[in-house]
């Protein structure tokens, strides 16, 4: 068991210390940074605003390394988002209850993973491919939903989970730390997640060793979707309202950032949800460090290309096979490689 | 060695060194003008590694080749192909989204104006494979075509390149008969017209029919240049494998003709487009062989027997009871085990451990919700790797890394942890080397004796022979005939095989 | 017919009944007035397009166009705003900044073996970065040169107008059919569409290629921003966000397999007229709304990958039963 968790420590170790790190550069330019207040029985700070701002892309990013595992990518997630507000927001100024609200919101998320898993598995169609249908017209249905308008909702029960606090934390911190500990023991602590492994590496081997991968692949964007739903309706509820435009814009793009900072390969198979947090809020901790430390926001994309181009530059193929070129036991591997062949 | 002007090539003490492992150690090859020169060994000997030093995939760490006279270092395929070494692989390296035209020029595309000529183009790839009897449209894909004609494309492109070495690396393997007689005429037309030739391939039948000379290769060292005229069979396996002589056939089965009572019954089992509905039933501690050439319905016949693809119409009982193969899943839950013919595509996982290879199909019976524990894992994986030696440094080391053998090993070993009363075997002994192939036959018959009823697809006859009690010869996606008893004899299956289509079954 | 050809016939059948139907329900749309219009709103899509086709085909995908359409804009009214440089000047200068920046991205997807995907979001990030470092108001351009460059158009008959812009896209996508079916850089980008590692084996040029593609989609997202500013008067860093998700639906409605190494550059224009004859007919019909313009291209998007799906499982079928 040691061992084992050795080797978790060491899988979460890059991603850990890349998050260090720019915490201390943050800090440095901006001193008051670690600070934290107790008020009215809530945590305030720079660091508990990180994990606050974070929660949506933290979220998605949880159904991403699931599907990016299989082998997949959802590229609908900030589209699903969008819709999810919007049927939130519409819910509830239709005069239906908080709980009402929030299963239908909740089923539509896993309604859209659900036509996503089916184009995927069934249909077999390419993932990125069979997301971007829904990508493209899925703030159409937004709109369609909200009628083109920004739907505001004064619900105090909607209201809280943007914005309200529990156990001294941000209702959005508290869902997507119980959420990601939650799917995180799910496959780990099943077998789900060795299976998942399985199908992403080679699917067909998978089958034929008697794996229900078309299931398992569904099952995976229909988790996408209830991810996307959960951070739509912290969306809506932050500001109150649905914004089909905006709301999830670009947000996929975040979060398949976040998994691949995170460590989880494209090409699925091995993944951890953890890393992938961890790389939310590498990204989120760039966002807001940027704010903080004074630079002008225009320089903000700038600054994130540059970080995110040299964290892909060491996870790269190429930078790889120098660092294993470094040392000896890994080499020995290579050349086994090639003599199966 | 003095480079001898009737060689094409000639390769004198090529070395090659991996990070700990001396691949090639010495080597040395030469190759005549006009000649095929069969290439062997066992996996891991070092064919590929030579080849690859010769077309400057790999760069050679010692030695020299000289083609026609000069000294030659090339730094990449591309550079030896424009040298005069070309290589036909055995997946064919064509691109099947364009034309025949364009895979043929590509690169070298006829220009008109600075234009490619399109029509300029296909007349010259239609003149150039008239030259090898192929008359086909060179405008359509390349994809509407069998691998037998993409082969021959690749040859001519391969030859037109270069022109005077060719080397075929494993072209035959998945031609049937007719194709590798294709393929035969158009490489000795082409060693007619003064190619060095060079050939690599499993089918020892193929060497003695085709190959002017032999070399062998074993453990990175040349064991041997002969010719092929001179070097009886025998000698030639003693030459691969280093031990003085091993059995090339081995005895027959014990068990043949006293297996106890039908314990599986299929009736009618087939499915359109795949395989012609067939009869068939196995007792338990049964080998049932399966025969035919490539395309008969061998696999198709795996396939619906495990519900990979679906039987559209007969039953199939287990000791009278109906079972249900409509999906592996619910082939594995009747105890249903399938080692397919193509392991890297359908057998391993290859970046997971060989632990969770092992463990894979057991896990997958159980449900996820039953997760295996890695204590149960880890004692399970260190069972199988102690019981059918599989050769690992660790059982987390992700499978791609183990040699072919060793990963069928382990492929072996996921359906033995299932437990299976069936289980079928589709080729569990190509490609792999010949020590682990013996262990394998061995394991055959030693689960038989326990009592596990097998179907075994293989092409290499007299291993079928060898541990069948009953061979099913296929023939056109059918199962045309049953040999019982004494008629299993490797002269039995290909008669039977050869048999014309009228003949009723046996 | 060559089965090849089938997905850009259904594309121009689709465009061609949608067009009918159109008609039938407003006559007026059958007018070369309305087609000029369809030419000169869609150019600098429909010359972004163009580039996004050749990535897609090679098998790889560029997600920085939008961004890259942008930055061009916003460096053009910026240079024009504080310098006394002829625009024909800022044309080049921010063509040859587009392309080094396409070429770049190619260079690290090629030598780092970093998915084009990711590589092209990072250059999404940097060019619209970029833009906003420039500026992040909206600046108009009021060069005369401008006003002259709008002025020119040939007049067709019924009063329709081709403009300079839908003229210069009408040219790109000429040019871009030329090269991507009569050169050899046409047939390795096929080629690389089909398999990078056996084209490598086949002695297709892949680093060059690679670099020589994302170089040209940068070119062409370039000239497309170009074309933007001339459309629009302005540089505006937020503008044209989500481009190359119309670019990407256009190719793929147009007939081009999104995996690669099969399409046409002529179906890519199809594409993007059947997208601006959905907005138009909702312009015409005034009660439509505008979100029904996505939900349809979605539909269409999801028809088309239907219809390829079941074109290569045909062919697939009857391989393997031959």
């Amino acid at each position: 068991m040691t061992s084992a968790l050795k080797a978790y420590a060491v899988r979460l170790l890059p991603q850990a210390a890349a998050l260090a790190v720019i915490l201390v550069m943050v800090s440095l330019a901006f001193p008051g940074f670690f600070r934290l207040e107790m008020q009215n029985g809530r945590l305030y700070g720079s660091l508990v605003d990180i994990l606050n701002r974070g929660a949506p892309v933290a979220l998605l990013a949880i159904g991403m390394t699931v599907v990016i595992a299989t082998k997949g990518i959802d590229l609908s997630v900030g589209a699903v988002m969008a819709i999810c507000g919007a049927v939130a927001a519409a819910c509830i100024t239709s005069g239906h209850g908080l709980a009402t609200t929030l299963l239908i919101t909740l089923a539509t998320g896993i309604l859209c993973g659900l036509w996503n898993g089916i184009l995927v598995a069934v249909l077999d169609i390419q993932p990125i491919i069979a997301t971007l249908v829904l990508m493209v017209a899925g703030r159409g249905i937004a709109q369609l939903v909200t009628e083109g308008a920004i739907l505001t909702f004064n619900d105090p029960g909607l209201i809280f989970i943007g914005s309200g606090a529990l156990l001294g934390l941000p209702m959005p911190v508290v869902i997507w730390l119980a959420f990601g500990i939650a799917v995180a023991l799910l496959v780990r602590r099943t077998a789900l997640g060795m299976l998942i492994e399985a199908l992403g590496v080679n699917r067909r081997a998978a089958t034929l060793s008697g794996v229900s991968t078309g299931v398992l692949l569904i099952a995976a964007y229909m988790l996408s979707g209830l991810c996307a739903a959960i951070a739509g309706i912290i969306a809506a509820a932050d500001i109150r309202g649905a914004d089909a435009n905006n709301a999830g814009l670009w947000l996929e793009l975040d979060a398949i950032l976040a998994v691949v900072v995170g460590g989880t390969s494209l090409l699925g198979g091995r993944f951890s949800i953890a890393a992938s947090l961890i790389g939310a809020l590498i990204i989120q901790s760039i966002n807001t460090g940027i704010l903080l430390s004074g630079f002008p926001p225009e320089f903000n994309l700038i600054i994130k290309a540059a970080i995110i181009v040299m964290i892909l530059i060491i996870q790269s193929p190429r930078a790889q096979s120098a660092f294993a070129f470094l040392s000896r036991p890994r080499a020995e591997d290579g050349k086994t490689e090639q003599e199966a062949k | 060695m003095q480079p001898d002007s009737s060689h094409v090539l000639s390769a004198t003490g090529i070395d090659k060194i991996f990070p700990g492992a001396r691949a090639l150690n010495r080597v040395d090859f030469s190759l005549h003008r006009g000649e095929v020169h069969a290439l062997l060994g066992e996996n891991g000997a070092g064919k590929s590694t030579l080849v690859k030093c010769l077309t400057g995939a790999y760069a050679r760490d010692g030695g020299r080749i000289v083609l026609d006279g000069a000294d030659i270092d090339p730094q990449s395929t591309l550079e030896a192909q424009n040298l005069g070494i070309g290589t036909v692989y055995q997946e064919v390296n064509l691109l099947a989204n364009l034309t025949v035209a364009e895979n043929l020029f590509l690169g070298r595309q006829p220009r008109r104006f600075g234009l490619v000529s399109a029509r300029k183009m296909n007349r010259r790839a239609k003149a150039l494979l008239a030259e090898y009897d192929l008359d086909i449209d060179v405008t359509a894909g390349l994809a509407a075509y069998s691998v037998a004609v993409q082969q021959v494309v690749a040859i001519a492109r391969a030859v037109d390149l270069s022109g005077k070495v060719l080397i075929l690396d494993e072209p035959t393997a998945s031609l049937d008969a007719h194709e590798v007689a294709m393929l035969f005429r158009i490489v000795r037309r082409l060693r007619e017209r003064g190619l060095g030739i060079v050939f690599i391939t499993h089918f020892l039948e193929q060497v003695y029919e085709i190959s002017d000379r032999i070399t062998v290769l074993r453990n990175g060292g040349l064991v041997g240049t002969r010719a092929t005229a001179d070097l009886p069979r025998r000698e030639l396996i003693a030459m691969m494998l280093g031990r003085e002589l091993v059995q090339e056939v081995a005895g027959g089965h014990g068990a043949r003709g006293e297996a106890g009572d039908v314990r599986f019954r299929f009736r009618g089992f087939g499915r359109k487009g795949h395989i012609q509905p067939f009869d068939l039933d196995i007792c338990a501690g049964e080998v049932v062989g399966i025969a035919g050439l490539l395309g008969s319905g061998r696999t198709e016949t795996a396939e619906i027997l495990f519900g990979a693809e679906r039987a559209d119409s007969g039953t199939a009982q287990a000791d009278g009871r109906a079972l249900d193969l409509s999906s592996p899943r619910a082939a594995i839950r009747e105890k249903f085990g399938f080692c397919p013919e193509d392991r890297k595509v359908d057998g391993i996982v290859g970046d997971l451990s060989v632990r969770e290879n092992i463990a894979l199909a057991l896990q997958a019976r159980r449900g996820w919700a039953r997760p295996i524990s890695r204590g149960e894992q880890d004692q399970l994986a260190d069972r199988y790797i102690k019981a059918l030696d599989i050769r690992t440094s660790d059982r987390e080391k992700p499978i791609r890394l183990l040699s072919g053998g060793n990963q069928q090993k382990a492929i072996l070993a996921r359906w033995l942890a299932t437990n299976p009363d069936f289980l079928i075997l589709d080729e569990p002994t190509r490609g792999i080397d010949v020590g682990a192939h013996a262990e394998i036959i061995r394991l055959i018959e030693s689960l038989c004796e326990k009592g596990m009823s097998l179907i075994v697809i293989s092409s290499e006859l007299e291993e079928l022979v060898a541990y069948s009690s009953r061979v099913i010869v296929l023939r056109d996606r059918a199962h045309v005939a049953e040999l019982t008893g004494s008629a299993v004899t490797t002269d039995g299956i290909v008669e039977a095989i050869a048999a014309s289509a009228g003949r009723v079954e046996a | 017919m060559n089965q090849r050809y089938l997905p850009l016939a259904a594309t121009i059948a689709i465009f061609l009944i949608a067009y009918a139907v159109c008609i039938a329900q407003y006559p007026n749309m059958l007018s070369t007035r309305v087609m000029g219009n369809l030419l000169t709103d869609n150019a600098f899509l429909g010359i972004a397009a163009v580039g996004m086709t050749f990535v897609i085909l090679s098998g790889g995908i560029d997600l920085s166009i939008g961004a890259v359409i942008a930055f061009t804009g916003v460096f053009l009214a910026v240079l024009l705003q504080s310098t006394a440089i002829h625009p024909l000047a800022a044309f080049v200068l921010a063509l040859v900044i587009t392309t080094a920046f396409g070429a770049l991205m190619g260079a690290i997807i090629h030598h780092l073996e970093m998915p084009p995907f990711i590589v092209t979001l990072a250059g999404m990030f940097l060019a619209r970065g970029m833009a906003f470092v420039l500026t992040i108001d909206s600046i108009p351009i009021r060069h005369p040169f401008y006003a002259t460059l709008k002025s020119l158009y040939y007049t067709l008959p019924g009063g329709g107008r081709i403009t300079l812009i839908g003229g210069l896209m009408l040219l790109v996508f000429a040019a871009g059919i030329l090269v991507a079916h009569r050169t050899r850089f046409g047939a390795n980008v096929y080629a690389l569409g089909g398999g990078a590692a056996t084209a490598q084996l086949m002695g297709v040029p892949t680093g060059r290629t690679t670099i020589l593609i994302y170089a040209l989609s940068g070119f062409l997202a370039g000239l497309s921003g170009i074309v933007f500013s001339l459309y629009t008067s302005a540089g505006y860093s937020l503008a044209t966000v989500g481009v190359e998700l119309d670019a990407i639906a256009a190719v793929v409605i147009g007939g081009t397999l999104l995996t690669g190494g099969s399409g046409f550059v002529a179906g890519t224009l199809v594409g993007i007229l059947i997208q601006g004859l959905i907005q138009t007919y909702i312009t015409f019909d005034g009660s439509l709304s505008s979100w029904w313009t996505k939900i349809l291209i979605g539909a269409l998007l999801f028809a088309f990958i239907l219809l390829q799906k079941g074109l290569i499982q045909f062919t697939g079928r009857r391989r393997r039963h031959a």
